[in-house]
């Protein structure tokens, strides 16, 4: 338990607009005509379809699957007919398009039979078999497999448990919400995941703007009490929900730099996480829908839903009252902080969609081509909570000399958009280290082909060269055995040159007939 | 649909260009305020010169660069520029003066080097130093403070004077050398620190009427503070550097050595220590290279004060640290999450 807590370096007090959104209680989102499911919808390889088109599936059903390691099942959010497996607009900062289930919904939700087993029965591997088939992601945003997590978790002996209901983000109060309604699961979850890793204790933190969620799982934790947990209220500061950050808070501990949280003994899960995880276990209901944060200024009615994966966000943006000014908003998946721009309304909640804003234009800062040169004030300095300097890595990134980059610790930051939300001369720092990053990473990708084209060109050359000798020295041999056969039955004439001979038998021949003509 | 997709965050910055400069004006204000008190309006005179001149290169190198101009003219940077040079020139300069140092200022010194945000050097103080060595005699006629037999010029007679219209032989006795100056002249002459002290140009505990422009600098910089403008490294190491280098000479040699109390208010300690070192472009950026940075040009100014040719020390050693910034940054950089 932790005595007392820390602070990261950095960080900034932003506006909550939370209220907005926590308004209204938690609402059952309708289903909508047509169910879009990616392929992938996490951190890991592709799914395979398992279904054809034109098949009826039923809600709960597994859709797709992969034998990757890395990797979560991904299941149907309700029943209907599939109508196409193609590529469609996906939620991604790149605006592109992904496989995609398109599933015709039949309005019936009817669900494939339960498989209720009793979960205290389960062994440790059972359960982590059961959370891999039920397609649980971590929820907190990066989605990254649970299952795979927890498999590398039990491997190295995890110390503390953090659960993490931060929920740092401004205008995002899924898991708020979630805390509010659905207590209990999370504790039932969070017993669970210390049944599979064996912590010695576990902490779960909430920031201190959320009493009432913070009230509601203390009730739940008396309800059914779980050895050495605790609740820890901690102080709002973005970024406190970045996993690094609420480690440094709890515990005071840093993540080495270039290893994870198992490596020194932490785990750290997400409040949603924890319900998908209860769910899984004691119904055996996968991951079909969550919890998100419908909000911004240009929307009727903000609010929490709770969304069939796969639903457009359209639909959703339908159901919290359409648009408040004009037919047109900036849509952003996400906070404002981490979040980033959707191509349009037609992109499907996936199981990383937290929080979808509807934001007028107006709100939005936009980049105009021009900004101000850095002067070196060093605000971003002050809040970064990577203790990174910020305008130095502005300054290489700029001027594309990525190898200073990388000296200045550019894959050391996280992202958290501090900088630039501090900047006086506005300028979009952390566009400029994402394109930095993918620009490096592209090299590299460049680089490792370009190794292996090299390496497989040059092994191609010997081969060939060693062919080449081998059948030169085949050649010489065979040219030796026949020489050497020729010259077994030697004789006079063998010896001599066959051509003179033939020309020789020529030239008679023609004298012969010069002799006999007159 | 065509809209501009950004990249987040997507938060309206609170905080701009403008707005850390028009607070670094408002906060030259007191001090300002004073200097015209004590030495009349030829410091209007002088500022407005500046500023104007300021703009003009400004909007010329902008134009010729090819870049926004009104954009850059509106961010105030340059009338911030101005104005701090302006501060540091003796009463009365002639317009040329500040023709020449403002030009060098802003061509050389700042857009040569490709703008704001990309000079090494505080262009004040290049401008400042340009003048100080080709111009010595103009830069070192200053006069007396109103309040202690000086005579101060009207503003007429100010502006008169800055264009070569008046009669010059007339004011020219009006001259005085600065106190640091009258210390340093007088201990190199041998004269006892007790007796220099008798001169008018001293007061309660250092130049008469300098000690109160000085206070005057001070009110604006606890402002910038409190706005978060600057941070307090860079003021608080610099008069710390400058405090230290007196108390130690002062307490070994008093006779011979102008008090500490005396070197923090007298020429450009308290302006240099919250608005000219501060200049964010030219100083160090990390907060332990705040420190050293500030150190460094503390114990400089002590060093040309009392050593030196020159009446001040700040400019120089301002200038002399900006050189050793990026040495500085780079030997300072903070430890990054999760190093060891």
């Amino acid at each position: 338990m932790p005595s007392r807590l820390h602070r990261f370096h950095g960080g900034l007090h932003l506006d909550g607009h939370k209220q907005e959104s926590l308004a209204r209680g938690l609402e059952q989102a309708t289903l909508p005509p047509q169910l879009v499911l990616p392929l992938r919808q996490h951190i890991g390889d592709y799914n395979k379809p398992l279904v054809e088109v034109g098949t009826r599936v039923l809600k709960g059903e597994t859709i797709a699957s992969s034998s990757s390691p890395i990797c979560a099942a991904l299941h149907a959010s309700s029943s209907g007919i599939v109508s196409a497996i193609e590529n469609r607009p996906i939620a991604h900062p790149s605006g592109q398009s992904d496989l995609c289930m398109v599933i015709d919904v039949d309005g019936k939700d009817e669900a494939t039979p339960a498989q209720a087993v009793d979960p205290h029965r389960l062994s440790a591997d059972d359960m982590l078999r059961r959370i891999g088939d039920a397609g649980i992601v971590g929820l907190g945003g990066a989605a990254f497999p649970t299952a795979p997590k927890l498999r590398r978790g039990r491997g190295n002996n995890v110390d503390t448990l953090i659960i993490n209901g931060v929920e740092c983000e401004p205008y995002i109060t899924c898991d708020d919400m979630l805390m509010r309604e659905y207590a209990d699961e999370v504790v039932r979850g969070c017993g669970f995941l210390q049944r599979m890793v064996d912590p010695r204790a576990t902490l779960i933190a909430i920031e201190d703007n959320k009493p009432e969620a913070v009230e509601a799982m203390k009730r739940a934790l008396t309800a059914q009490p779980l050895a050495a947990t605790e609740i820890v209220v901690i102080p709002t500061l973005y970024p406190s929900g970045g996993e690094k950050q609420l480690i440094q808070v709890l515990t005071g501990k840093e993540v080495p730099h270039g290893q994870l949280a198992f490596d020194i003994g932490l785990l750290c899960q997400n409040v949603g996480t924890c319900v998908a995880i209860a769910r899984a276990l004691d119904s055996g209901e996968p991951l079909i829908s969550r919890i998100v944060t419908v909000s911004g200024d240009n929307v009727a009615r903000p609010g929490n839903w709770e969304v069939r994966l796969g639903t457009p966000v359209a639909h959703l943006l339908e159901l919290a009252g359409g648009y408040r000014h004009r037919d047109e908003s900036y849509l952003i998946m996400g906070g404002p902080m981490m979040g980033f721009a959707l191509s349009g309304d037609r992109v499907p909640i996936v199981k990383a969609s937290n929080c979808i804003l509807a934001m007028r234009e107006e709100t939005i800062p936009h980049t105009p081509g021009y900004h101000d040169e850095c002067i070196r004030c060093g605000k971003c300095t002050e809040v970064c909570p990577a203790s990174l300097l910020p305008q130095q890595l502005y300054w290489h990134a700029r001027a594309r000399a990525y190898d200073r980059s990388r000296d200045f610790h550019l894959f050391d930051c996280i992202e958290c958009g501090c900088c630039s939300a501090v900047c006086p001369s506005r300028i979009p720092l952390v566009q400029y280290y994402r394109a930095a990053k993918s620009e490096i990473r592209a090299a590299q990708k460049a680089q490792f082909k370009s190794d292996r084209a090299r390496a497989r060109f040059e092994f191609r050359e010997k081969r060939l060269l060693l062919k080449k000798q081998q059948d030169e020295e085949r050649k010489r041999l065979k040219r030796e055995a026949l020489q050497k056969k020729r010259k077994l039955p030697t004789g006079e004439a063998a010896a001599s040159d066959p051509v003179q001979a033939a020309l020789a038998r020529v030239k008679e021949r023609k004298k012969a007939v010069q002799d006999e003509t007159p | 649909m065509s809209r501009v997709i950004v990249s987040s965050p997507y938060v309206a910055p609170g905080n701009s260009l403008k707005r850390l400069m028009i607070h670094v004006l408002v906060a030259l204000l007191p001090g300002s305020v004073a200097y015209v008190w004590f030495f009349g309006p030829g410091v209007i005179v002088n500022i407005c010169l500046a500023v104007v001149f300021a703009l003009g290169f400004e909007a010329g190198i902008l134009a010729l660069r090819g870049k926004p101009v009104m954009p850059h003219l509106t961010d105030f940077s340059a009338v911030v520029a101005a104005w701090l040079f302006a501060l540091c020139l003796p009463m009365h300069s002639p317009w040329w003066l500040v023709l020449v140092g403002m030009g060098f200022a802003m061509v050389a010194g700042k857009h040569l080097y490709g703008g704001l945000g990309f000079n090494p050097f505080n262009p004040a103080m290049v401008g400042y130093v340009v003048l100080l060595i080709s111009f010595p005699r103009e830069m070192t006629t200053w006069y007396l403070p109103g309040t202690v037999g000086g005579e101060t010029l009207g503003l007429a007679d100010s502006i008169s004077y800055s264009f070569g219209t008046a009669d010059i032989g007339r004011w020219d006795a009006l001259s005085a050398a600065t106190p640091l100056d009258q210390v340093r002249n007088g201990l190199a002459q041998g004269i006892p620190l007790s007796e220099i002290h008798g001169s008018p140009v001293f007061g309660a505990w250092g130049g008469a009427g300098w000690e109160w422009i000085s206070l005057g600098w001070l009110v604006g910089g606890l402002y910038l503070l409190a706005t978060r403008t600057i941070r307090w490294h860079i003021p608080l190491s610099l008069l710390a550097g400058l405090l230290a280098m007196s108390l130690l000479f002062y307490l070994a040699d008093p006779a011979s050595h102008a008090s500490p109390l005396f070197h923090l208010l007298s020429g450009a300690s308290m302006i240099g220590a919250f608005f000219i070192a501060t200049d964010p472009v030219s100083a160090a950026t990390t907060n332990l290279g705040r420190l050293c940075y500030g150190l460094m040009i503390g114990i400089l100014t002590y060093v040309i004060r009392t050593w030196g040719g020159y009446p001040d020390g700040v400019a120089f050693a301002v200038l002399l640290a900006n050189m050793c910034v990026p040495l500085i940054d780079y030997y300072t950089q903070p430890r990054v999450y999760g190093e060891k």
